[in-house]
């Protein structure tokens, strides 16, 4: 009986240290450290010639960060996206929380996608932002469809939601 | 005098001296006022210091003098049990008793009405024409400042360095834009939360020119004890030339090196978050810096204005403020001596 409650204590013990990797951050990232843009991901498997060599997969460095899917979450109304894609149900532009995705849903396909932009309207963010950013901003956007852990995807943002300029005109006598 | 009383002595005025030290030091000093408001909360804390002080030194007088009275011996002292205090005990015990709680409520009671007067002297500061009204939000890690006016074309923003004239009452509407905050120069006035979604409004006025450290004084995340904010009091003439100056744009780069640095900046990152008024640069989510380089500090004062700091800064940001929200962007070296020349030559 002692033991077995011994065991079970471990095993939550176990438990709660595997929950800490959601808080795992790189609290200084290099803004060089991935040289992989351009060709991280294949959109088909299909190619002319011989036989297919197996490519490499390249996986998001961040994910299953809560950090990171947070400061992605900063990240994409810092540059705007949600001036097109709304909060993920899209706009101007398609929506992200979605099955179907016209340049592939694999993170490295949504990196690409922001990283050299997409006809009609995408812009490319490859030379702009840095590329942990938009790995960050990849683990968010897949946050929206349930592809990062429940542990790690925030249930609200770390902000509280103000509109400081609704604000300013409510309250002041001065400004009209 | 016996070797150990004599030390003890030289302790306690060493500690005297040092604290009499620490409250003249005038770097953010709550008791080193330079107006009327923070005069009031330093007369304030003087009279709690000194009354307090004296009911601290009496007491302890007090239990030092009951040391002092003579052992009667055991056989005066009868067991508690059969122990019958004498009448004229009795009486003086209660008269004692009755004697401090009265006392004790009447020093409450002054102390109450002494703090309750500061707090109405501080609220009867009020502009009277020709208000200044600045709008100081919060932000972590640094603060914005607004200089609010009824014709919106000359309104200012800038960031965490507030110039006021001497002598002159002005507004601080305080607004925070993520979590609380805090606003606190000391040398000026008390405390005021900024809180989401509120306004907080306190009044504030300098009468002795000079440069004012103030800090953020409510916890708010990772770089809470590098957000610091200066006031610049200045003399009305100076004040009026500074605020000119801010109501301009940004001057176009005159000599080849700032022009490249200005390309590197419009190429970059930078311009997402950073407006630079009078070019294309436009982004809101960090500090506007289109007179940065007439700025004391950089990084909400973390660090002073220098070339060298400035250099630091962009290259590694997470180096000088750890989780800060300025990204970490690839500079080529050749570029980052233009970019901080432009920044620079932004007066």
């Amino acid at each position: 009986m002692f033991s077995r409650c011994r065991s079970s204590l471990f095993i939550c013990m176990c438990l709660l240290l595997a929950g800490c990797q959601r808080e795992k951050r790189d609290v200084r990232p290099s803004p060089t450290e991935l040289a992989v843009y351009g060709n991280a991901a294949k959109q088909s498997t299909l190619r002319p010639g011989g036989p297919v060599s197996p490519q490499p997969v390249v996986t998001n460095p961040h994910n299953g960060s809560g950090y990171d899917i947070s400061e992605g979450q900063r990240l994409y109304s810092w540059y705007n996206c949600n001036g097109c894609h709304a909060n993920g149900g899209g706009g101007i532009g398609p929506p992200l929380i979605k099955q179907q995705w016209i340049y592939g849903g694999q993170p490295a396909n949504i990196f690409d996608t922001i990283v050299k932009g997409r006809p009609n309207g995408m812009p490319a963010w490859g030379d702009r932002i840095p590329e942990y950013q938009i790995w960050q901003l990849v683990a968010y956007v897949r946050s929206m469809n349930g592809h990062q852990p429940t542990s790690a995807t925030p249930v609200r943002p770390d902000s509280i939601e103000t509109n400081p300029q609704n604000l300013r005109n409510r309250t002041s006598g001065e400004t009209k | 005098m016996s070797w150990y009383a004599r030390a003890a002595k030289l302790v306690c005025f060493a500690a005297f001296m040092a604290t009499l030290a620490f409250c003249t030091a005038d770097v953010q000093s709550v008791v080193d006022p330079v107006g009327p408001q923070s005069g009031k909360i330093a007369g304030l804390w003087w009279f709690f210091f000194w009354l307090l002080g004296a009911i601290f030194l009496l007491v302890m007088l007090a239990a030092l003098w009951t040391l002092t009275r003579p052992n009667r011996g055991f056989g005066q002292e009868p067991l508690e049990a059969t122990h019958q205090i004498s009448e004229e005990t009795q009486n003086r015990t209660r008269r004692v008793v009755t004697g401090a709680t009265i006392a004790t409520v009447v020093i409450l009671f002054v102390l109450i009405v002494a703090s309750v007067g500061t707090g109405k002297g501080i609220s009867e500061l009020r502009n009277k024409e020709g208000g200044l009204t600045i709008e100081v939000m919060g932000i972590q890690w640094w603060w914005q400042i607004t200089y609010q006016t009824s014709d919106s074309s000359l309104g200012v923003t800038t960031a965490n360095e507030i110039h006021i004239p001497v002598g002159r009452p002005v507004q601080i509407r305080g607004l925070a834009n993520d979590v609380i905050h805090s606003f606190w120069v000391p040398n000026l006035h008390g405390k005021a939360d900024l809180i989401p979604s509120r306004v907080n409004t306190l009044w504030i006025q300098a009468d002795k020119p000079g440069v004012y450290r103030g800090q953020c004084a409510e916890f708010c995340g990772l770089q809470h004890a590098h957000m610091i904010i200066y006031v610049v009091a200045e003399t009305p003439d100076k004040f009026r030339v500074w605020y000119d100056r801010q109501l301009q744009p940004a001057a176009p780069p005159s000599d080849p090196v700032t022009q490249r640095g200005q390309q590197v900046f419009m190429n970059n990152a930078c311009v997402y978050c950073h407006q630079i008024r009078g070019t294309d640069a436009a982004g809101q989510n960090g500090p506007d810096l289109t007179h940065f380089g007439s700025r004391l500090g950089i990084a909400a004062n973390t660090v002073p204005n220098t070339p060298g700091n400035l250099g630091g800064w962009i290259a590694d940001p997470q180096s000088t403020k750890p989780g800060n929200h300025m990204a970490t962007i690839a500079v080529n070296s050749s570029d980052m001596q233009p970019l901080i020349d432009y920044l620079e030559s932004l007066k």
